[in-house]
């Protein structure tokens, strides 16, 4: 949010941008068909994507690593959400485990 | 209205079973939405811009990742691109759904005469906007789900009109709450973030070429992080693309 206008343009991108690819299936579906390998590239770029915050958003902090707490959290939540915990334990739990580390002392 | 009319059309046409599967998935997706606003906030960014990307944008993990990047201090255009990768699977959506709000049987209104007569032109292309707009992954799965169209179009209005009103009304109300605790770091929030994404990408995982690719991609993410500036490992991270093409 450092600039306003950069934001809101990003912002716009984001939302235009989308509704634009929900607009072209029905508006195209007549005239091209979409190969399954294309979608499951789109799927695959996807879930690298996320992967790749889950990554960053977890187990960094700015330039460096973080500290043991949201790791924690984090690694806790995922093993959770592998044995297909409910999503609001996932994220509870997460939370949890790094806010009772950090009351120990953990950064 | 054809909000009204939709509505009521579609209680007459669905089961209750699919009915409550839709509720439940709605309110899943306000769950989502909480934990969504409450990052938001916590990330430093003022209550309007989660309330604003939840019905502009619509589109739950692209938000996540555009609020995940520009919070860390990167650039709001890579951002977005990073958010329309992630999007850009509603193109296939549109060419595998069949026709949710077509010129000759608009939308979930296909049974009264109301559908005839001046001006309905406009009120059509406004419900082909709007019926673009509420394409989501809930809406096409449920449509798809269903064995007939009158039944695929009131599943995928339902679902979508349902995730339309909880996406948002989840995020302001979680933005809400996470915009009176002081401290966000005291409590955890941080990690929801990350914990968050991960539970929604969990079913991918378990497929063994996808969690390949998804491990190499936050290799790639962590080990370019000490030296790009914010946005721009998620980015890199798509060369893990070509892990997939190897035999598994």
């Amino acid at each position: 949010m450092k600039d306003p206008t950069l934001f809101a343009a990003g912002l716009i991108t984001l939302s235009a941008g989308t509704f634009a690819f929900r607009l072209a299936g029905p508006v195209l579906r007549q005239r091209i068909s979409f190969p399954p390998w294309a979608e499951r590239l789109l799927e695959t770029a996807a879930v690298i994507l996320l992967a790749a915050l889950v990554a960053t958003t977890g187990l960094t902090e700015g330039h460096h690593l973080a500290g043991l707490a949201r790791p924690a959290g984090v690694c806790v939540g995922g093993v959770l959400a592998w044995r297909k915990a409910p999503f609001l334990v996932v994220v509870l739990a997460a939370a949890a485990t790094t806010a009772v580390l950090r009351l120990l002392g953990i950064p | 209205m054809f909000i009204i009319n939709s509505v009521s059309s579609i209680y007459r046409t669905l089961s209750g079973g699919t009915l409550r599967d839709i509720a439940l998935a709605c309110l899943a997706v306000w769950f989502i939405g909480l934990s969504y606003g409450a990052i938001a906030v916590a990330s430093g960014f003022p209550l309007w811009v989660p309330a604003a990307q939840s019905v502009l944008v619509l589109a739950g993990a692209s938000e996540f990742l555009f609020i995940g990047i520009v919070g860390a201090g990167g650039n709001p255009l890579a951002a977005a691109a990073a958010g329309l990768l992630v999007n850009a699977r509603h193109l296939p959506y549109g060419l595998a759904l069949p026709d949710m709000t077509g010129p000759d049987m608009t939308g979930p209104d296909m049974t009264g005469p109301h559908m005839t007569g001046p001006g309905r032109p406009v009120k059509r292309s406004m419900k082909r906007l709007l019926g673009s707009h509420v394409m989501n992954d809930e809406s096409v799965l449920f449509a798809l789900a269903q064995e007939d169209l009158p039944r695929k179009r009131a599943a995928y209005w339902a679902c979508g009109l349902g995730v339309l009103l909880c996406w948002p009304a989840g995020a302001v109300l979680g933005a809400l709450i996470g915009s009176v605790i002081a401290d966000t770091g005291a409590f955890g929030l941080d990690a929801m973030f990350p914990a968050v994404i991960l539970a929604l990408i969990v079913p991918a995982l378990r497929e063994r070429q996808l969690r390949r690719a998804a491990l190499t991609g936050a290799v790639i993410a962590l080990a370019t992080t000490p030296f790009l500036p914010p946005g721009l490992p998620e980015l890199l991270a798509l060369f893990a693309i070509a892990v997939k093409r190897k035999p598994a």
